[in-house]
């Protein structure tokens, strides 16, 4: 009797926990998803456009072919870094609004190396890659050595430290390393040897056009690794302790300056990688103002993804399929692609605001 | 030489004054306010939709201001009522009106801008520019002579004493983001009347550049605007371009000098005690 009776609680309990899950853990999300599906149909109606057209089309130009969907993945690569730059941020209790000064000091270093040194593919991919991921540390290390030492708050630091990176990029860019004979903002080509291979070229089911590059794998790998480190790691556990209890991580022995000097230059280092994506494996050079708000869609890619990084995987592929779809909407069905952008910042407010309504029914 | 480059000040200041005014009210309510250039932007976007219609840059204005204070109703919503964390909100609201002003860009006819004053000795300007230093002393009596302003900024310094004086911490941050939201996009009015058109996340910046110099100015407006003047002095010196000085550099320079003020390297910077907090 008395078996029976736990194990219908058991059983209560787990359907609770699993109810939790959904209307907590995936519910906002896949609600405010839909949400933006919706919205979108009722602005193509008023606007006397057949809604069913849209969503074919959506369907259509991400899923039609592997070319299509490689393009999805293409578009998502660099957001899988931003993301996870932001996610171990906030882990911490950190916001780094700087990926995207990160992730540009990082192509610029990246392209630096690649350009300037001739050396053997094996050796050159890695020293660009560390160059890039050293100068995305470092410069997101500041606003985190500013924060420990003197207090002063990341996000305005980040922030101004962005709008320094572009200025400097700007300057290298036109008065510095300038293609030569060139009217473009751009720098000269980077050697062959540092050039990611498009997985095209490992796959041949994928079109010899399409983008896709190892970078993506990297991503991949780097959402795996970050993964790890915050769950099972040591390091993991300071940060996550630091930003779930700073007073119990000061009271267990943990120096809180240190890890946010650190955390910032993780998160940089990451953001710095999403900058490799396009100058070694899609550009070959590095072009002044190439992303298009990448650091900024990583708030969004993490917030989506609930700061796990499987989350982000999914994310970032859901945002790299909305910014391909965007393009097609554009040119077949003539609506600006600042739809898209919009749905966008109303997505994340909802997921902010769900978040901060729940933790304060809690 | 330095007086030729006072007028471009003038101008390059005024629009940033604004957007500083607005997040001085903000962030002394206690709201962390990063909006502030997508008020601008959407403010500026009012102005030009208002101005063609209606054929009025007046209307243009009050549209311009409407539209502000509705995405300021945005922001506070969220952030107050909701709770939802004010930084990622703010950004949000940004990547919202660059969407939005994108999507349904106004068609690329010129408008009027906003009338022009014609003063001895100094020349003919926009009203707004003749404005800002009145708002700017009467903003700072508002803020630190009456008994209104001590309760806004009550709520961005202690929510007990406010509590203790039984007014609701929300009333005032509410006013306080409203506010900003309203002075944000009469700056942005200001961007649109002087180029006459509206193009795709004109504003470039300014929202941040204007929240810089609030805490460069230490959250005070006669300080701020004073920071505004210097910053519109940095763009008018890189404009000039007259120098052998790479003109980046004189780009980055307020964003430099906002991190060594913030660091406390230099004076000190002291923002509202409760800024960002939310009681649960």
């Amino acid at each position: 009797m008395n078996i029976q009776k736990a194990l219908a609680s058991l059983l209560q309990d787990r359907t609770s926990q699993v109810k939790n899950l959904f209307v907590n853990y995936f519910g906002p999300p896949l609600l405010a998803l839909s949400g933006f599906f919706l919205l979108c149909g009722i602005i193509l109606q008023m606007r006397g456009q057949s809604p069913l057209e849209f969503y074919s089309i959506i369907f259509v130009s991400a899923f039609s072919s592997l070319d299509d969907f490689g393009y999805v993945l293409f578009n998502a690569t660099p957001l899988i870094f931003t993301g996870l730059a932001v996610a171990i941020a906030y882990k911490s209790g950190l916001f780094n609004i700087g990926c995207e000064g990160q992730l540009y000091v990082g192509a610029f270093a990246a392209a630096w190396i690649g350009i300037h040194l001739n050396l053997p593919g094996f050796l050159l991919i890695p020293l660009c890659m560390g160059s890039a991921v050293l100068a995305g540390a470092v410069w997101s290390a500041i606003p985190g050595f500013l924060k420990a030492r003197y207090g002063a708050h990341e996000v305005i630091n980040t922030i101004m430290m962005n709008f320094v990176a572009f200025a400097l990029m700007n300057y290298l860019v036109t008065s510095v390393y300038q293609e030569p004979d060139q009217m473009i903002p751009q720098t000269s080509q980077i050697y062959e040897a540092a050039r990611l291979p498009r997985l095209a070229s490992l796959f041949p089911i994928l079109p010899p056009s399409n983008p896709l590059n190892l970078s993506f794998l990297f991503a991949c790998g780097c959402a795996i690794c970050c993964y790890i480190f915050l769950t099972y790691t040591r390091w993991g556990y300071e940060l996550r302790l630091l930003g779930n209890a700073p007073d119990v991580a000061a009271y267990g022995g943990i120096n809180p300056q240190a890890v946010i000097v650190w955390v910032m230059a993780l998160s940089g280092a990451v953001a710095g990688l999403a900058g490799v994506t396009e100058v070694l494996g899609y550009r070959y050079r590095f072009l002044d103002n190439f992303s298009s708000g990448w650091g900024f869609t990583g708030i969004a890619v993490a917030l989506l993804g609930r700061n796990n990084p499987f989350g982000i995987l999914m994310a970032a592929v859901l945002f790299g399929l909305l910014n391909k779809v965007a393009l097609d909407i554009e040119i077949l069905l003539e609506i600006r692609r600042g739809l898209f952008l919009a749905g966008q910042g109303v997505l994340i407010i909802w997921l902010v605001c769900t978040e901060g309504f729940s933790r304060r029914k809690n | 030489m330095i007086f030729e480059l006072i007028p471009t000040t003038l101008r390059m200041a005024t629009p940033l004054g604004f957007a500083a005014l607005g997040g001085i009210y903000s962030e002394r309510s206690g709201v962390i306010n990063l909006a502030l250039e997508g008020m601008m932007l959407i403010g500026a976007f009012g102005y030009v939709i208002g101005t063609q219609i209606s054929g009025s840059t007046w209307i243009g204005l009050l549209v311009g201001m409407s539209f502000g204070f509705l995405f300021a109703l945005l922001h506070a919503v969220a952030t107050i009522t909701f709770r939802a964390e004010q930084i990622v909100t703010g950004i949000a609201i940004n990547i919202l009106a660059l969407g939005i002003t994108e999507f349904l860009v106004p068609t690329p006819e010129q408008v009027g801008g906003l009338p022009q004053w014609q003063l001895p000795f100094i020349g003919s300007y926009s009203f707004l520019i003749y404005l800002l230093p009145v708002l700017m002393v009467v903003n700072h009596i508002l803020l630190f002579k009456t008994p209104w302003g001590l309760r806004l900024r009550a709520a961005g310094e202690s929510t007990e004493a406010l509590a203790a004086m039984s007014l609701r911490r929300a009333k005032w941050q509410y006013l306080g983001v409203l506010l900003s939201g309203v002075f944000a996009a009469v700056g942005g009015c200001f961007l649109a009347s002087e180029v006459h058109y509206f193009t795709k996340g004109m504003t470039a910046g300014r929202g941040y550049l204007a929240l810089a110099a609030v805490i460069f100015g230490n959250w005070r407006p006669v300080s701020g605007i004073s920071a505004c003047c210097l910053f519109g002095f940095a763009t008018a010196l890189e404009l000039a371009n007259r120098w052998d000085i790479p003109v980046q550099l004189l780009n980055s320079l307020p964003y430099i000098l906002t991190m060594v003020v913030l660091a406390g390297f230099v004076g000190r910077s002291r923002p509202p005690a409760s800024l960002g907090k939310m009681e649960s």
